[in-house]
């Protein structure tokens, strides 16, 4: 019980399976296809500043759109009692539990041209329009995908706010609205910073999403890396270059959000 | 705090229409006789039965419950013993070490994806070019390198659910074994694992999910030859759209609500055996 050294497999197996990969992909980025040190990855990647530009953005959007709509779910949740409150871990957590192909997949089932949502305009005289291969069902994919990992931290902390300290507000005289502004929002913060960590990475590196709501045009990140590794364009220096680029980028991002949290311990699923 | 109004109630039935209506769509659809995505043309299990015919996807479901499986069981028992050493070790190597473990659980899945696809190519390449070939034994990405990547995915979590046991732990139990005469694992067996075992368990029950869900890092990982069921999902979702999706995500959603069942009835009844050891102790 007192040993370190049950603790050796797995450092060696760390070293192995998680530093050795980074440092090759660093090493890879740096590197030509004929080998020796060269900068032209990132040379070439100035072709691709769109693709970087349109990810990011988008993954904004979504973590935009997750935030304002996932805030009051939570909230709301929260302050129910009974079983909707009992249940509401888990009923934001079921759809989460299906595979998130099939659930995107749904998405391109509703939104084709002649799909469900299209024959319901239909029946009302609208449309048909097109949704389906556009940057907004993209956006909606990443939405409907990721709002659970906003909703389930901001939960997690409101649930555990001392009900105690909303009525000392109170009895200091603060109506609801001071007590959201001044006690709840502050107290939800670290749920809020980790949801949007949980929502912003996995939006911003997709590529099944892109690809299977956003049609063959719109080239995102994801998709660009994985086009160098599995896909016709095969070069995995690119790739490599790419991927460390937006890691840096995602870390930098993280680095700053943490600053404000001041800190303050990240709530986990 | 207030109760919910007539207003936010509205708000909650909306969010959760938008999270449940494609499930629901999919899982209807799925009896749909038409091949067509929009007309209702009567009530067939057709989809059902293409779907044990199709042995692409099977092969893919027993893959993907054996690495899950494997996965699970090897990321459970390194971790919880990675999860003890870090436990003991000093501050400053403590924290490195946590810091490492961090990094699969924060990248994001692409990268660590693609990057662990480079290492098994250059040990691939490496082997068949010198040993192997000397041997005539050559390897390819394939059921090996899938299982590694999902171990390393699934540790951390371990480790993550298996340290706050260790935390809550008294120390002196442990020391209290040993002066009652009993030493080494013997007594780390009947004493500490019990203790640690919700957190071990947990963490297994996480590991086998994120396995069975995992699409990114498999579909880097596993090679042209293996196929996992995400990866198969992928590969049909992205061309034209078949009715057969439908059967398997109703199929899919199915067991998962079943398991959800089982896993909240196992809950309730050990609180409440729980809760009637406390009865019988202290006769309250």
């Amino acid at each position: 019980m007192k040993s370190k050294a049950i603790s050796y497999p797995y450092v060696a197996w760390m070293a192995l399976f998680v530093v050795a990969p980074i440092v090759i992909i660093v090493v890879y980025a740096f590197t030509a296809a004929g080998g020796g040190f060269s900068l032209e990855n990132f040379h070439s990647m100035a072709q691709y500043a769109t693709a970087f530009g349109r990810s990011f953005l988008l993954a904004a959007v979504a973590t935009v759109v997750c935030l304002l709509a996932g805030y009051p779910l939570a909230y709301f949740l929260a302050r129910e009692r009974g079983w909707i409150h009992r249940m509401a871990t888990m009923l934001i957590m079921l759809p989460m539990w299906m595979n998130f192909l099939l659930r995107t997949y749904s998405w391109k089932f509703l939104l084709e041209r002649n799909g469900l949502l299209n024959t319901l305009f239909g029946l009302i005289g609208l449309g048909p329009f097109q949704m389906i291969d556009t940057q907004g069902a993209i956006v909606l994919g990443m939405v409907y995908n990721y709002l659970p990992y906003m909703v389930l931290p901001i939960f997690s902390v409101i649930a555990k706010i001392d009900p105690k300290v909303v009525e000392a507000a109170q009895d200091l005289g603060a109506n609801s609205v001071t007590v959201f502004r001044r006690v709840i929002f502050p107290l939800s913060l670290p749920g809020v910073l980790s949801g949007i960590t949980m929502v912003f990475i996995p939006s911003v590196s997709t590529f099944a999403i892109s690809r299977l709501l956003g049609g063959s045009k719109t080239l995102l990140l994801g998709n660009l890396i994985d086009m160098q590794f599995l896909g016709s364009a095969y070069n995995p220096h690119l790739g490599s270059a790419v991927s460390l680029v937006m890691m840096v980028i995602v870390m930098v991002c993280m680095a700053v959000m943490n600053h404000f949290g001041d800190g303050e311990e990240g709530v986990t699923l | 705090m207030k109760k919910n109004g007539i207003l936010s109630r509205l708000f909650l039935a909306l969010c959760f229409l938008f999270l449940y209506a494609p499930i629901l769509v999919l899982v209807v659809f799925s009896f749909n006789a038409s091949k067509s995505r929009a007309v209702w043309a009567g009530f067939t299990l057709d989809w059902y039965a293409d779907l044990l015919d199709n042995s692409a996807i099977l092969n893919a479901l027993w893959i993907t419950l054996a690495v899950s499986a494997i996965a699970a069981v090897i990321a459970t028992i390194m971790g919880t013993a990675a999860a003890i050493g870090f436990y003991n070790m000093k501050r400053r190597s403590r924290n490195v070490c946590m810091t490492i473990n961090n990094i699969p659980l924060t990248n994001a899945d692409i990268i660590t994806g693609v990057s662990m696809m480079l290492l098994f190519i250059l040990a691939v390449d490496a082997w068949n070019g010198g040993i192997g070939r000397a041997l005539g034994l050559r390897f390819n990405l394939g059921f090996w390198s899938l299982l590694i990547a999902h171990i390393t995915f699934d540790v951390p979590n371990v480790i993550l659910s298996v340290t706050p046991k260790l935390r809550q732990l008294d120390p002196n139990i442990y020391e209290a074994a040993q002066d009652l005469g009993d030493h080494g694992l013997h007594a780390f067996v009947k004493v500490v694992l019990p203790e640690i075992m919700p957190g071990v368990v947990n963490g297994l029950i996480m590991a086998f999910t994120l396995s069975i869900d995992d699409f990114v890092v498999s579909y880097f990982t596993a090679g042209a030859q293996t196929q996992t069921l995400s990866m198969v999902i992928y590969s049909m979702a992205k061309k034209r759209v078949s009715p057969e999706i439908n059967a398997l995500s109703t199929l899919m959603f199915l067991a998962v609500v079943i398991l959800m069942v089982i896993f909240n009835l196992r809950q309730a009844h050990q609180a409440r055996q729980a809760q009637e050891r406390r009865k019988a102790l202290y006769g309250k």
